[in-house]
């Protein structure tokens, strides 16, 4: 069979993403962050039309506006609102304010679907760049702090007695999903980007007894994710981005499915 | 001005602590020397977690100072642990975090918990009793020289609950620590400690059981309790400290 070449840089692509965002999205999934994810996703769009309005980047425009939203919204946990509707006011109003926006920046007919359902067969090979180097420091940031991020997941007081402090673990939490957003929108975009995070991380917890299990797990799941979401967009001329989120969903379903037989059997 | 007495492990001085707003601690000045046990009861909302969590070093105090000793080996044993489910976690691997041990140093720590059969289960599936021994088994991996209690065996049937106080007698004489913990449980008060701090926002009294049992503020706050409860629970601990906590009923 012979590849593409624009093939071979969308399998590229979508394997670099699912290699931050699968080990992150299992921290995602126990923080209950998943709501928090979505926000910065949603965020990033309004990073998009700024970076096009003031041409800059579009990788730091995005890592710029997400990283911002995700340290006022963790500086704004207050108690007048619970925090989901914090996320929720946050989330729709950041979205809506980008796609208005979109409609100022004058000369350019912004094609904002590219960035809110993702392009994964458009990716070049600078964003190929751009995509691998943000998911290795992703990748290293969270191996290097595996054990301290872990117990401060199960409990600030106990991280704290072993001195680990829970504030800067959150911030490199933050930090790493800012990243894993601007590097996952040209491959899923910003309205998906939390499927990518989430779904391989809870398929995974149906056969995990450990979270490093879980973790690799969830790294693999993801890539027979978007290796068969690419496959089947292929084949069928279905657009990638939602192809590679359904394909999650069915190995999701399936994941369950097994869980719950192998636990009657 | 770090004049930390020689023999504490961890002191404060004039320790305040306001969260949104409202005074929780004010004007603690605590300390504890190694070896002790020190009981601190108070109502709800006192602010007897939060005084351990200043301890620990959780939170920071808004105004006044916390000492503690240089390589302070702390062991801390929260009032209870929500473990997600989403979170797959064996005993096992609870224990080994955040610091890699060796499995005989795991398994002896699960043996002197009694817990050692359970090395391989999944912390959502443990009882309450059983998940608190675990946290002591952490809590005693790495050799503390202060065991911190918020309220442990809070949520465990009677039985339990005066087994787990033994284990933690048996525990402070093997590991030669002192021992803070925290109560409302007059019980367990009156059983172990060398001292008795009632808090209520700030230090009301404190003293020996026995003193404290007939001050003034301390009625005022738990009503008088009867002579014959102390003297259940008091016991000596130069002597036999296996009848520690055995009585109670």
């Amino acid at each position: 069979m012979i590849l593409d070449d624009f093939l071979v840089r969308a399998v590229f692509a979508g394997i670099g993403v699912s290699f931050a965002s699968a080990p992150l999205g299992c921290f995602v999934v126990w923080h209950r962050m998943v709501y928090f994810g979505d926000a910065t996703a949603h965020a990033a769009i309004l990073g998009v039309v700024l970076s096009l309005a003031l041409s800059v980047s579009i990788f730091a425009g995005t890592l710029v506006t997400a990283l911002l939203m995700a340290l006022s919204i963790s500086i704004m946990r207050q108690k007048t609102f619970a925090l989901d509707t914090i996320l929720g006011v946050i989330a729709h109003s950041s979205l809506a304010v980008g796609l208005v926006a979109a409609s100022f920046v004058g000369g350019i007919r912004v094609d904002l679907r590219g960035f809110l359902f993702g392009d994964i067969l458009a990716v070049s090979k600078s964003d190929l760049t751009i995509i691998w180097i943000g998911a290795l420091c992703v990748i290293a940031l969270i191996l290097w702090r595996w054990s301290p991020l872990l117990i401060s997941t199960v409990s600030s007081d106990l991280a704290h007695t072993s001195g680990v402090s829970e504030r800067r673990e959150k911030l490199i939490l933050t930090l790493a999903l800012a990243v894993t957003v601007a590097v996952g929108i040209k491959v899923v975009g910003v309205l998906m980007i939390g499927a990518l995070l989430v779904i391989p991380a809870a398929s995974a917890r149906c056969f995990a007894r450990t979270p490093e299990f879980m973790a690799i797990l969830a790294v693999i799941i993801g890539t027979i994710g978007t290796l068969g979401g690419i496959r089947f967009s292929f084949d069928f001329d279905t657009p990638t981005g939602p192809t590679i989120v359904c394909a999650l969903a069915v190995i999701f379903v399936v994941s369950n499915f097994v869980r719950v037989i192998s636990k009657t059997a | 001005m770090s004049t930390l007495t020689v023999t504490s492990l961890i002191e404060t001085k004039g320790l305040s602590l306001r969260l949104n707003g409202e005074i929780v601690l004010r004007d603690i000045d605590f300390r504890i020397k190694s070896g002790e046990i020190i009981t601190i009861v108070g109502p709800n909302g006192a602010g007897k977690s939060s005084l351990l969590r200043v301890l620990i070093g959780a939170v920071t105090p808004t105004t006044g100072k916390v000492y503690r000793k240089p390589r302070l080996r702390l062991g801390y044993v929260p009032q209870k642990l929500e473990i997600d489910q989403t979170l797959p976690l064996t005993v096992l691997r609870f224990l080994k975090l955040p610091v890699w041990q060796r499995r005989s140093v795991l398994d002896e720590a699960l043996i002197s918990t009694d817990i050692a059969g359970l090395a391989d289960r999944q912390m959502s599936e443990l009882s309450g009793g059983q998940f608190q021994r675990v946290l002591l088994a952490r809590a005693i991996l790495e050799k503390p020289q202060i065991l911190l209690l918020d309220e442990a065996a809070q949520g465990l049937d009677q039985n339990s609950e005066v087994a787990f106080y033994k284990k933690i007698e048996e525990l402070r004489r093997d590991l030669q620590c002192a021992v803070l913990m925290v109560s409302h449980d007059l019980r367990v008060v009156m059983s172990a400690s060398d001292r008795v701090i009632c808090l209520n926002k700030h230090i009301c009294c404190e003293g020996s059981p026995e003193v404290i049992s007939s001050n003034i503020e301390w009625q005022k706050m738990f009503g008088t309790i009867g002579s014959g409860a102390l003297a259940l629970y008091r016991h000596d601990h130069s002597k036999n400290n296996k009848q520690a906590l055995t009585s109670v009923q």
